[in-house]
């Protein structure tokens, strides 16, 4: 699995890194970004799910 | 040195006997029932119009909030508080920076405008705020001491957000009643003559001037400062950028997060069960205070129509104001499931209570850690209470929505 910010859509609301801080980081905007290649490891499948469905601006992709 | 506001005298409301074609969102009776309101308005006319206020618009479904709210081209956001201002191509030029940037900027200088303020307000920088908010609130609550019976909006949840940001932007925190008059003279009177708003509006600013002038004189590390240093276009920001901004995260940092903890509160004091299970399960804070967010969220924004066009098939016409309701899109059944219910344990919940859109309410990680730290203070010092007069609980008026009468009864003392 793998997750991506597209940082086009991101307003910065924070959902995913408080919900996810293994799979995403902020820069100093407060813009989130996947962290490494977005690789989800299969211990944080659930919480990358959650991230992606709690995003407001449904900003983050997932692919299987 | 403290100030007092020019108050102007409270309008008179004519009653609302039509919420669909009459509403009034500063009608006492708008924030006391609201959902009531919006589910009716939902059912039989999900796009209220009123005449009041010189025309505006009440969308409540989720889907024409979130429309709006990326429609840029159509709506801006020059007129975010709707009210008796005059809103006529002569008083404003629509976009692109407005009275209190960036909040009242559009694209393109709204971009620029967030950008410079977005490092102040980071999770990261932010977070670092934590112990001291953390202080405030077991001061606070320090001065209850063994009251049985106390206001939770007047004795603790007001004091929070004012303290922060005051000290946050370079205010003094002695003229926090100052700063409450002024949040009530913009948001709270919107009915009152622009005439009689205008002298505390004057005051406003050349209260912000003096304040403005003594940190060029005596350079300080706060936002005011950091204002002064910033640049747009490499250009320093203008005298009427700097007070504006100033203006916007002094209103906007005060009652909206005041809101959040105190209908947090009265929630809390309504549910034992929910009351009861934050205190065995520390762990469900996180959910609980989205949940908050959601079913309470405070904030209306306000739009106005700068080219003809639609809302959900209504025709809308240049210089109509609409009330982008997040609020009321939180509690859109089509987008969320049990959306009447309060489930603190619910863990999907894309919520808008910060808005959408480029708009997102800048402090939102700042109200987030207000809200959090002033629920878990108050429910670890006092883990069971209650509404000590459900019927002496009164709500603010217009687009702010928080109890601000909110007497409590303690029932356990940690």
């Amino acid at each position: 699995m793998h997750i991506q910010v597209n940082t086009d859509k991101c307003q910065g609301h924070n959902r995913c890194f408080a919900l996810a801080p293994e799979l995403f980081d902020v820069d100093e905007l407060g813009f989130a970004h996947e962290i490494g290649d977005g690789t989800v490891p299969a211990g944080l499948v659930d919480k990358a799910r959650l991230a992606v469905a709690n995003c407001p601006e449904f900003a983050i992709q997932i692919t299987e | 040195m403290t100030e007092t506001a020019h108050r102007p005298r409270d309008p008179v409301v004519a009653p609302v006997m039509n919420w669909e074609t009459d509403f009034d969102h500063a009608h006492a009776s708008y924030n006391a029932n609201v959902h009531e309101i919006w589910d009716d308005l939902r059912d039989h006319c999900p796009v209220a119009h009123s005449a009041r206020y010189g025309g505006v618009w009440l969308p409540v479904r989720h889907a024409d909030v979130s429309a709006i709210a990326y429609d840029t081209d159509h709506f801006s956001s020059e007129v975010v508080v709707v009210s008796n201002a005059p809103r006529t191509a002569d008083v404003q030029s629509f976009a692109p920076i407005g009275g209190a940037p960036p909040i009242t900027s559009d694209p393109p200088f709204h971009h620029d405008a967030r950008r410079v303020l977005l490092p102040a307000f980071s999770p990261k920088v932010i977070e670092q705020w934590e112990p001291e908010v953390r202080r405030l609130c077991r001061e606070l609550l320090d001065k209850v001491g063994d009251e049985p019976i106390f206001d939770a909006a007047v004795a603790y949840a007001q004091h929070i957000p004012v303290n922060v940001i005051a000290r946050m932007i370079g205010l003094p925190v002695e003229d926090s009643d100052y700063f409450r008059e002024t949040v009530h003279l913009v948001l709270e009177a919107v009915g009152a003559e622009f005439t009689e708003r205008k002298a505390g509006f004057e005051k406003l600013d050349e209260y912000i001037r003096h304040h403005v002038e003594d940190h060029i004189a005596n350079p300080k590390d706060d936002l005011i400062g950091f204002l002064l240093n910033a640049k747009i276009f490499d250009q320093p920001l203008s005298p009427a950028h700097v007070s504006g901004t100033i203006i916007l995260l002094l209103v906007a940092g005060i009652d909206t997060t005041w809101s959040a903890i105190g209908s947090s509160l009265w929630h809390l004091a309504g549910n034992q069960d929910d009351r009861q299970r934050l205190v065995d399960e520390p762990s469900l804070m996180a959910t609980a205070i989205e949940e908050f967010l959601r079913a309470y969220a405070p904030v209306t924004m306000g739009r106005v129509v700068i080219k003809d066009t639609e809302i959900g098939g209504c025709p809308v016409k240049k210089f109509d104001a609409v009330l982008l309701s997040f609020p009321a899109a939180n509690r859109d059944p089509q987008v969320f499931d049990r959306a009447d219910e309060v489930l603190i344990d619910r863990e999907v919940n894309r919520h808008a209570a910060f808005g959408l859109g480029i708009h997102r309410c800048l402090g939102s990680n700042l109200a987030r850690l207000e809200l959090r730290v002033a629920v878990e203070e108050f429910l670890a010092r006092f883990p069971d209470f209650e509404l000590a007069d459900p019927s002496a609980v009164t709500w603010s008026l217009g687009q702010v929505r928080g109890p601000r009468k909110l007497p409590v009864r303690i029932l356990h003392r940690a």
